[in-house]
């Protein structure tokens, strides 16, 4: 009997070593241990055995019993390894092959840009605020101290509906419905569609949008002006940006301004991109014209402001090499795709 | 206006600066420099040469050989074809390696075998014109007539080296489109000290009553009216320093007398206007409104018809002149002029502003009084022509001067109020820096009060001198300051809504476009809007730069039709697009239009059909929080396919339309592939959002679901199944999901089966099989009195 748990130990663990899947694993293992098992059947006659053998071969079968049980896990294990192995390499893909795309759409260029500079001012506590593009000429001309018979009007190509209606030429109008509705302090911006009545061309366009700015308080300065106008270019264009104020007319702003600031392209030097005078003119500002507070019932001598505005269009051609104003409105998709 | 800076220098001296700083300067200070133009800079290795033989080329008939002392020891050969050379002569000649301002090069070479190292210029070549020298001939070589020597640059021989720099002025500063203006601006930003003398005339004797009578009959048109007289002209060139001058002005020379006044336009800004008084009938001057139907043809030969509101300057039977834009063809000055008016007047810039936009006719002079000039200023610049016909002899001033002059003599005066525009401007500027400041530009100050300079017609607030003294002290060093103060930015409630529907449509996988919003009326039958909708009548602008530009857009569906068919026609295989954008309704009773905010969404491509783009707004909707909107069928918008076309209504409300665009209006546009649009408005989505969350507890017992596959008339609409399945099914549905829908033979012509996936759940209990089923039941039960049976496979 001693012989036969050595024979089948033996023959077992050669068995064990050359099988080379799970299911002949699992075979052996009934073949061995289970229940009609060559090691079950000879302890099944452990009862013939005298009392001396039956300790000794006792001990023995469960030796032999908890080698081949170690035995056929170790295999398992190895034999596991080895399956996920091959699945592993068969399973290989080459992830050279192009992704499966989503399609999410994007936004119009001068809307990113738009939102940027709205993010800016509202950082910096201005009101975003709306009005309508078809106005009154008393919003978009006399309010601003721009009568009838003066001589800007002649710069502003306007649009007109009828005498008293127009199409708005700047968001100024904003401002004054503003100004009348509200009491200072006013820190404002109104960005939306202008129109002017230029024929479209590579530079040119009869609808383009603008942001204008508004702050109306005690005290406002043009310091202030300048202060403010700074920090946003320096968060739209980055802090090394380098600015500069020039004198200029507006007719409701006293004093005006024009800020340029120092072409990024030649740093002052005078390039194709800033036509040789080394600033790029950026946007028009200035305090706001004594008359204008008036005509909305705010006491020049109590309040003063500032105002500034720009056009959207040119920043962005700029930012994105843009050279012609048309592709805005074409909407191709192979131009909205690009940004 | 472009100064020469020659002229300049009779007023102020700016030394050794240099052009390019000089152009800074000004510009920083408020008087904006474009750029500027050394005159000659584009010539260069041309000098005088002295013909010293001309001899006949050996080989060639219309060739001479000619010898050119060009200053140097030897004297260089040239070979010419020009016929007008005689010896002895000064001429231009480019040396070897020349450049003329055309970019031409001359080079040394052999013309017909015999070497010629130059070459002698016209007046052409060297770009000027026989204005500019009236003694030379247009066709062949410039003879020169001035004082020089052989060798010297041609540039400082003939005057070409003047520096004219171009400024840009602002519509308020008409005193700065002048010599003198320009002048004060300069002396100003370097503190240097202006030198401008009142005119001296001698006279001749005579008087001017014996010529001439003025009458005003309109003083507020024309509030001033200064005229002198010059007898016994001679009309002749003028002498090169005034030709210089004009030229590098920009001003074509004519003759002395037309110099003269263009001359003095030019220093003073004042527009001059001269009259043969031979035929000023009756010798008298009237200026008065023109009689409706009134005729004359005007300098540029062209005859105008004047309206009553339009201002002339007539004799006592007919119009001489235009007020303040262009004189007459037939009162100018000519060759055999033998007596001259000198107009020197003041009229309202407002109406000559309508009398030249009325004509048609922009004219130096009209640009010049629209912008507003002060009447002040016509004497003086009427005695300084008589004190250019003196100096140029042009002929005999008589004595006198009439001055018809209605004008407002009071000057203008501003508080000088040093603190509150340092409080203003954010500074701290001196007093004495200001006043400094204010009186190099002409203001005059007495007791804290500051007198503005007649010229300033700009000046009326504290706000004003502010400017002036800041552009002068430097906006640039005018401290930088954040504002004080806290404040929030708002964004409204619609702005943040908008950009929710922006953000949504962009992760739906839609590009946003920005169209025009004016559009044509012929883009209204594009979309085939029938002839009597309401949307056809739309606000139209009176003056629009075409058709496509002619009216506020209705509807935004045309503006969406364009892009996609201007890709579709760039072969862009897909489109998904949206804008935001508004459409523009007349209000009878409302001087202002309606703008309403709609989203158009436009589709082709990629896969796209009806359910797509349904798919697209059921899902807009519920990331809005609109929910339960009905669905109904549309047959009636002509722009869409009858059979593929809903309207989106919230309780008997319209909030928008979805469909496939009519095979018709695809074909207007050239698309060749079907085409889904969809508008919906921004203003009802928002009223309608409910945005209002409240958490439901996570569901603790197991769903129960059932699949029921069914059959029912072809023509059923679906959403019929569903709210019956949603009414039998109790509380205990939790959703209703269709999962196929087919066609076949077997279930015959006009039937359609669906099936759905029904789940339901208690939030109390596991629900038992018993209770889904006799839920089920329930549901079939409902659902056969609509004629929908359970499929029998």
């Amino acid at each position: 009997m001693k012989n036969m748990l050595e024979q089948i130990k033996h023959t077992a663990v050669d068995a064990l070593e050359h099988c080379s899947n799970l299911k002949f694993l699992e075979d052996l293992r009934v073949q061995y241990l289970g229940k009609k098992g060559e090691l079950t059947q000879i302890l099944k006659q452990m009862g013939k055995l005298s009392a001396e053998e039956r300790p000794v071969i006792g001990q023995l079968a469960n030796e032999v019993r908890a080698k081949i049980e170690e035995e056929i896990s170790v295999r398992m294990k190895q034999l596991k390894e080895e399956k996920l192995q091959n699945q592993l390499q068969a399973e290989k893909i080459d992830v050279t092959m192009p992704g499966k795309k989503f399609d999410i759409g994007k936004k119009h260029p001068l809307t990113l840009v738009m939102d940027e500079i709205k993010e800016i001012f509202l950082g910096m506590g201005f009101d975003v605020v709306d009005g309508p593009e078809v106005e009154l000429d008393y919003y978009n001309f006399e309010a601003l101290n721009i009568p009838k018979d003066h001589p800007a009007r002649d710069t502003q190509d306007t649009f007109y509906i009828n005498d008293n209606v127009v199409l708005r030429t700047q968001t100024s109008p904003v401002q004054i419905r503003t100004m009348e509705q509200k009491k200072p302090p006013i820190r404002m911006i109104s960005p939306g569609r202008v129109y002017r009545s230029d024929a479209l061309d590579a530079t040119h366009s009869p609808v383009f949008h603008q942001i204008e700015g508004l702050v109306v308080d005690k005290n406002v300065t043009m310091s202030d002006l300048k202060g403010t106008l700074e920090m946003f270019v320096k968060s739209l264009y980055g802090e090394d940006s380098v600015v500069r104020f020039r004198p200029h007319h507006f007719p409701f702003t006293e004093p005006s301004a024009e800020m340029d600031v120092m072409c990024f392209n030649c740093h002052g030097k005078g390039c194709r991109i800033c036509k040789g005078e080394g600033w790029i003119e950026i946007l028009g500002a200035g305090m706001v014209h004594p008359k204008v507070l008036q005509n909305c019932n705010i006491d020049p001598e109590e309040y003063s402001g500032f105002a500034f505005g720009m056009g959207l269009e040119r920043v962005v051609m700029r930012r994105f090499a843009i050279d012609d104003i048309r592709m805005f409105f074409d909407n191709d998709m192979r131009f909205l795709n690009q940004f | 206006m472009n100064l020469s800076m020659k002229w300049l220098s009779d007023y102020v001296d700016i030394g050794s600066i240099s052009p390019k700083q000089f152009a800074d300067d000004l510009t920083m200070s408020g008087s904006k420099v474009e750029g500027y133009e050394v005159e000659g800079a584009a010539i260069s290795n041309v000098v005088v040469g002295k013909v010293l033989s001309i001899e006949k080329h050996p080989d060639a008939d219309k060739l001479v050989v000619c010898q050119i002392d060009v200053g140097e020891q030897q004297p260089i050969q040239i070979v010419t074809g020009a016929t007008n050379v005689v010896v002895g002569a000064l001429v231009p000649c480019c040396l070897d390696n020349a450049t003329l301002p055309d970019g031409k090069k001359i080079k040394k070479g052999k013309l017909r075998g015999v070497v010629s190292q130059g070459m002698m210029c016209s007046l052409g070549e060297l770009g000027l014109t026989v204005n500019d020298f009236p003694y030379a001939i247009e066709d062949g070589i410039f003879l020169i007539q001035e004082d020089c020597n052989p060798g010297q640059d041609i540039q400082s021989a003939i005057g070409l080296n003047d520096t004219s720099v171009e400024f840009e002025i602002t519509s308020n500063r008409p005193d700065c489109l002048s010599v003198i203006g320009l002048a004060r601006e300069t002396a100003a930003t370097y503190q240097l000290p202006l030198t401008v003398s009142y005119p001296t005339v001698k006279g001749c004797g005579d008087d001017i009553k014996n010529y001439l009578k003025v009458e005003i009959q309109n003083p507020e048109l024309c509030p001033r009216y200064t005229a002198k007289v010059v007898k016994n002209v001679k009309i002749q060139p003028s002498p090169r320093w005034m030709r210089e001058r004009l030229r590098a002005s920009g001003v074509r020379p004519i003759n002395n007398l037309v110099d003269i006044t263009n001359y003095v336009m030019l220093e003073y800004g004042q527009p001059m206007h001269a009259f043969d008084l031979k035929y000023v009938k009756g010798n008298h001057i009237i200026v008065r409104n023109a009689k409706a139907g009134e005729t004359m043809m005007t300098l540029d030969g062209i005859d105008r018809i004047f309206g009553p509101e339009m201002l002339v300057i007539a004799d006592e039977e007919s119009p001489v002149a235009v007020a303040g834009v262009m004189g007459g063809e037939f009162s100018g000055i000519m060759e055999d002029t033998n007596v001259v008016v000198f107009e020197s007047a003041n009229f309202q810039g407002s109406s000559v502003r309508m009398t030249a936009k009325k004509l048609g006719m922009r004219t130096d002079a009209s640009s010049r009084y629209e912008k507003g000039i002060s009447p002040e200023s016509t004497m003086e610049c009427v005695l300084r022509a008589c004190e250019l016909v003196e100096l140029l002899g042009a002929g005999e001033v008589v004595d006198g001067v009439i001055d018809v002059d209605y004008s407002d003599k009071t000057p203008k005066t501003v508080a000088f109020t040093p603190d509150w525009i340092n409080q203003f401007l954010g500074t701290d500027i001196s007093e004495e820096d200001m006043k400094k400041t204010l009186l190099s530009l002409g203001f005059q100050l007495e007791n804290q009060i500051i007198t503005v300079p007649y010229f300033r017609v700009d000046i009326e607030h504290k706000a004003d001198i502010a400017e002036e003294v800041a552009r002068i002290y430097g906006y640039n060093r005018i401290p930088t300051t954040a504002l004080t103060g806290i404040s929030r930015g708002v964004v409204t409630p619609q702005q943040k809504f908008e950009r929710a529907i922006n953000d949504t449509m962009l992760s739906l996988g839609c590009f946003e476009i920005m169209t025009y919003s004016f559009i044509s009326p012929k883009y209204y039958d594009n979309i085939m809007l029938p002839a009597d909708s309401q949307l056809r009548n739309s606000v139209v602008i009176s003056n629009p730069l075409g058709e496509d530009t002619s009216m506020m857009r209705t509807t935004t569906i045309p503006s969406m039709m364009e892009i996609i068919s201007k890709n579709y026609n760039n072969r862009n295989p897909h489109l998904w697009a949206f804008e935001i954008g508004n459409e523009y309704y007349p209000i009878e009773t409302q001087v202002l239009p309606k703008e309403s905010k709609k989203l158009t969404i436009g589709l082709y491509g990629n896969d796209a059909d009806f359910y797509t783009l349904k798919g697209m707004t059921d899902t807009l909707l519920d990331r809005l929080c609109v929910y339960e909107i009905d669905v109904q069928p549309c047959t009636t918008h002509a722009t869409f396919h009858p059979g593929r076309c809903a309207v989106l209504v919230k309780d008997g409300r319209e909030i928008g339309i979805l469909g496939e665009i009519h095979p018709k209006v695809c074909e207007n546009y050239s698309v060749g592939t079907k085409v889904y649009l969809a508008k919906l408005d921004v203003e009802a989505l928002m009223e309608l959002s409910n945005a209002k969350k409240t958490y439901h507890a996570l569901p603790k017992y197991p769903a129960s679901v059932r699949d029921l596959s069914l059959v029912c008339d072809k023509d059923l609409p679906i959403v019929q199944i569903e709210k019956t399945i949603q009414q039998a099914a109790g509380k205990i549905l939790e959703k209703v999901e269709l999962f196929d829908v087919y066609y076949s033979e077997q279930l015959g012509q006009d039937k359609k089966s669906v099936a759905y996936s029904i789940v339901m759940r208690s939030s109390e209990a596991t629900l038992t099989d018993e209770e889904a089923d006799n839920a089920v039941k329930r549901i079939l039960k409902q659902l056969e009195k609509i004629q929908v049976f359970l499929r029998q496979s």
